[in-house]
């Protein structure tokens, strides 16, 4: 069971973001090296927050203390990142071969908040699955069977979370709406607190609200960058 | 190593310097950059055949000189324009996109191969055995004695592989091509058979799959001859290059399996500290490398040299008398032969048959006034060095470098038109400008020329040339065995980690190498970013992501 577990836990992680990035991204050279660069920018917020709570030894054991500052050093690159691109954006407009990048700035939003949402899935996970594949099996002495399928689907609400909150947060930048930006440091940090909760094997009380934020967060997302229903209708009815 | 030689001297003769030569000669990389203009009129003229002689070559170059629009098709003919340099700059760029990707791809699949290998093969992450050149084993507990023993034995591999280099250079320079060609053929030869029926035997062993002995010769014969056909003589760009990254893989898990684990990393460090050295300093071995092959306009040897797009001549498609002729004089006719294919490089297959890289003959039928060089020239690289020895010297060599071949297919090297037409005058460019440095020798002068510009103007109209990216073959061990030797601590975030700067450093150099235009070392910027990162994620991160992650916490 452990290799059909492994399985069933990387597509559930990773096939929607791998489809995106296979049919949003793949194609064009410039998204592929922003994609990477916003990674390499959650890396370095990871690497901060690291430090911090390496150096406060004696908060190691209140990961309460570590995910609030994560939070805000993400937000933090998200920013710096924002500042990156859009200092860039004549010389990207230059560059690319598709103009669109550039034209609908919106793309490169959802670019680079794909890049953190795929590195912030991948190393929260990957560890898990390296483990998932066996040779022990989950639940058998102790610990919950249902570890490694919350797991991934939590890997995923964050990768989606990842992607609609960049979406919103260069928005709110460059229209300076500062709800916008509260909304986004304020769900991420409800839905990493949430996640604490993980801890008791409460996944109904954590997986349910981090859903509906993030089906909250999608439509926030959708409406920002110019969504409405109707284009919505139109896109569903493939008109 | 290439390029830079081109640059002054194009600039002095024509108009308007040619970017595209410059060249990234160190062993990290080299990139040769091509030189951003375009012929806008020029594309007809360009359309012109060039003689091998060279004094069609020259007659060409003029035609070359006019720049016209660049990709935004505003900018001015005329050499003299000051927005040239901004359109080169931006072509450059947008060149660069797409060419970092084609570095992205092999450079992740042989990091892939060797991460893939070292989980799932025992045999690779464990040693008893050293390499001749580390004496110190580092089996003593005390980090002191580690760290000596470490710093002693990179010192040691370091003076071989300086020693090698040297070596090299000094037989480039004296043309002993045979010998440079019997080198890389003995450690492509080794690597191919021997490191593979290794490694074969490892994953058979690994995956308890029995095997007879029949079959398993059966296959390393198929594999192993079809391999040096690819690599040394001629084959589908796809196999070539699968091949190559095949070789820097095996030649990665040799390093990571032989080599003691702290030297592994002061290696590393000293690798790409000789990298930068031998690359940027005036006198330094790599770069006197990739003057001394621009100014013979040849190709660096291609054994060495990942290349992102392969132009492979037609053999018999049109070529020119007098080239093969002038081969004959000694020394350049040794390179033209198809043995050293790595001279002519930037040869133009004529069409579109680029398509064709196989070396189809289809490109011939496009173009009929092509001359192609009756040889086959890949620029591709050759299998690396099997020996250590060779693999060092090798190593020492990686060079991105961007140059401007020639190919039948726009697309294949994802240039657009526009490109392609710059390419071809480029390449005219930088042929012109060779013959015009080389005047004194007269047979080079005729075998180069011939190889690039002609074939290219001719198809103009399709035909791009195509500046393919090369990379050494060096880099990819060496990003390779930073990965590899990161996940062989079993933890994937570290390997993740290493993985991202390291294609982050690679980004940069690309960026740096479009901004400066000379030859970059590839290394030096990736591996500080990967040992950084490595060691970052392993002692700090890596900790942390496992609370979190025993704990099921998001962040």
């Amino acid at each position: 069971m452990t290799l059909p577990e492994f399985f069933g836990c990387t597509f559930i992680a990773f096939g929607p973001p791998f489809a995106l990035f296979i049919f949003t991204i793949g194609h064009d050279p410039v998204r592929i090296i922003i994609l990477i660069a916003a990674a390499f920018f959650w890396l370095l917020s990871l690497l901060l927050s690291s430090l911090l709570w390496f150096a406060v030894i004696p908060l190691r054991d209140v990961l309460a203390f570590g995910v609030i500052f994560s939070v805000i050093f993400q937000e933090c690159f998200r920013y710096i990142i924002y500042r990156i691109l859009r200092s860039t954006e004549q010389g990207l407009h230059a560059v690319a071969e598709d103009t669109r990048v550039t034209d609908n700035k919106h793309i490169l939003a959802y670019v680079s908040g794909l890049g953190f949402g795929i590195i912030s899935g991948m190393f929260a996970l990957v560890n898990v699955l390296a483990d998932m594949s066996g040779p022990g099996t989950m639940g058998l002495k102790g610990g919950s069977e249902f570890f490694f399928i919350t797991s991934a689907a939590q890997a995923l609400s964050i990768i989606l979370l990842h992607t609609f909150w960049s979406v919103i947060f260069f928005n709110a930048f460059d229209t300076n709406n500062y709800l916008h930006i509260g909304y986004v440091v304020g769900s991420h940090l409800f839905v990493s607190l949430l996640t604490l909760l993980n801890a008791e094997a409460l996944y109904i009380a954590t997986l349910l609200p981090n859903y509906i934020v993030t089906v909250l967060t999608g439509v926030l997302a959708f409406k920002v960058a110019g969504g409405t229903s109707r284009s919505f209708r139109k896109f569903i009815t493939c008109q | 190593m290439d390029g830079h030689v081109n640059l002054p001297t194009s600039s002095s003769s024509v108009s308007v310097g040619s970017p595209s030569d410059v060249g990234v000669g160190s062993s990290g990389e080299h990139l040769e950059r091509p030189p951003k203009r375009q012929n806008y009129g020029s594309s007809s003229s360009n359309h012109q055949e060039h003689s091998d002689q060279p004094d069609a070559a020259i007659l060409a170059v003029p035609n070359v000189v006019i720049r016209n629009r660049l990709s935004g098709g505003g900018g001015g003919d005329g050499s003299g324009n000051p927005n040239q340099n901004e359109l080169e700059e931006e072509q450059g760029l947008k060149y660069g996109a797409q060419h970092v990707i084609k570095l992205f791809v092999p450079v992740s699949l042989c990091m892939l191969v060797v991460v893939a290998t070292i989980n799932s093969i025992s045999f690779y992450s464990s040693t008893q055995v050293y390499l001749l050149y580390t004496p110190f084993h580092e089996l003593s507990p005390e980090p002191s004695v580690k760290l000596w023993n470490a710093l002693a034995n990179s010192l040691i591999l370091m003076s071989v592989v300086v020693v090698m280099t040297i070596l090299l250079i000094v037989l480039y320079k004296k043309r002993c091509y045979r010998v440079i060609h019997g080198w890389l053929i003995l450690s492509s030869f080794m690597l191919l058979f021997i490191f593979t029926y290794l490694y074969l035997e490892e994953l058979l062993r690994a995956y308890n799959i029995p095997m007879d002995y029949p079959t398993a010769l059966l296959i390393m014969w198929n594999f192993g001859v079809a391999g040096m056909m690819a690599i040394h003589w001629q084959g589908p760009l796809r196999l070539q290059q699968g091949y190559l990254i095949f070789v820097a893989a095996l030649m990665a898990l040799v390093f990571i399996k032989y080599l003691p684990e702290w030297t592994a990393w002061a290696v590393l460090a000293a690798i790409s500290i000789w990298d930068l050295v031998a690359v940027l300093s005036p006198r330094g071995p790599l770069r006197i490398l990739v003057e001394t092959a621009q100014e013979r306009n040849e190709q660096i040897f291609p054994a060495l040299i990942y290349s992102s797009t392969v132009i492979y001549t037609y053999m018999g498609t049109h070529y020119t008398p007098q080239q093969q002729q002038p081969t004959t004089s000694s020394p350049s006719s040794s390179n033209s032969t198809t043995t050293t294919r790595a001279t002519q490089n930037s040869l133009a297959s004529p069409e579109t048959g680029a398509a064709a890289r196989g070396g189809s003959s289809s490109s011939t039928s496009g173009n009929p006034p092509h001359q192609q060089l009756p040889q086959q020239q890949h620029p591709q690289q050759q299998a690396l060095l099997t020996d250590d020895n060779q693999a060092l010297a090798t190593e020492g060599m990686p060079l991105v470098t961007f140059k401007t071949n020639l190919r039948g297919n726009a697309e294949a090297a994802g240039f657009t038109q526009e490109w392609s037409a710059n390419l071809s005058e480029r390449v005219a460019r930088r042929q012109i400008e060779v013959q015009s440095t080389q005047t004194g020798s007269g047979q080079r002068s005729h075998e180069y020329r011939t190889v690039t510009a002609p074939d290219n103007r001719l198809s103009a109209g399709e035909g791009q040339e195509e500046r393919g990216i090369k990379l050494g073959l060096g880099d990819f061990i060496f990003y390779s065995v930073l990965v590899g030797k990161a996940s062989s601590y079993g933890d994937w975030t570290t390997t993740i980690a290493c993985f991202v700067a390291i294609l982050i450093g690679l980004c940069l150099t690309l960026l740096l190498l479009a901004i400066w235009r000379k030859a970059l070392p590839a290394l030096p910027i990736s591996i500080t970013f990967g040992l950084i990162f490595c060691f970052a994620t392993s002692v700090v991160v890596k900790p942390f992501m496992e609370n979190l992650s025993a704990k099921q916490v998001f962040i």
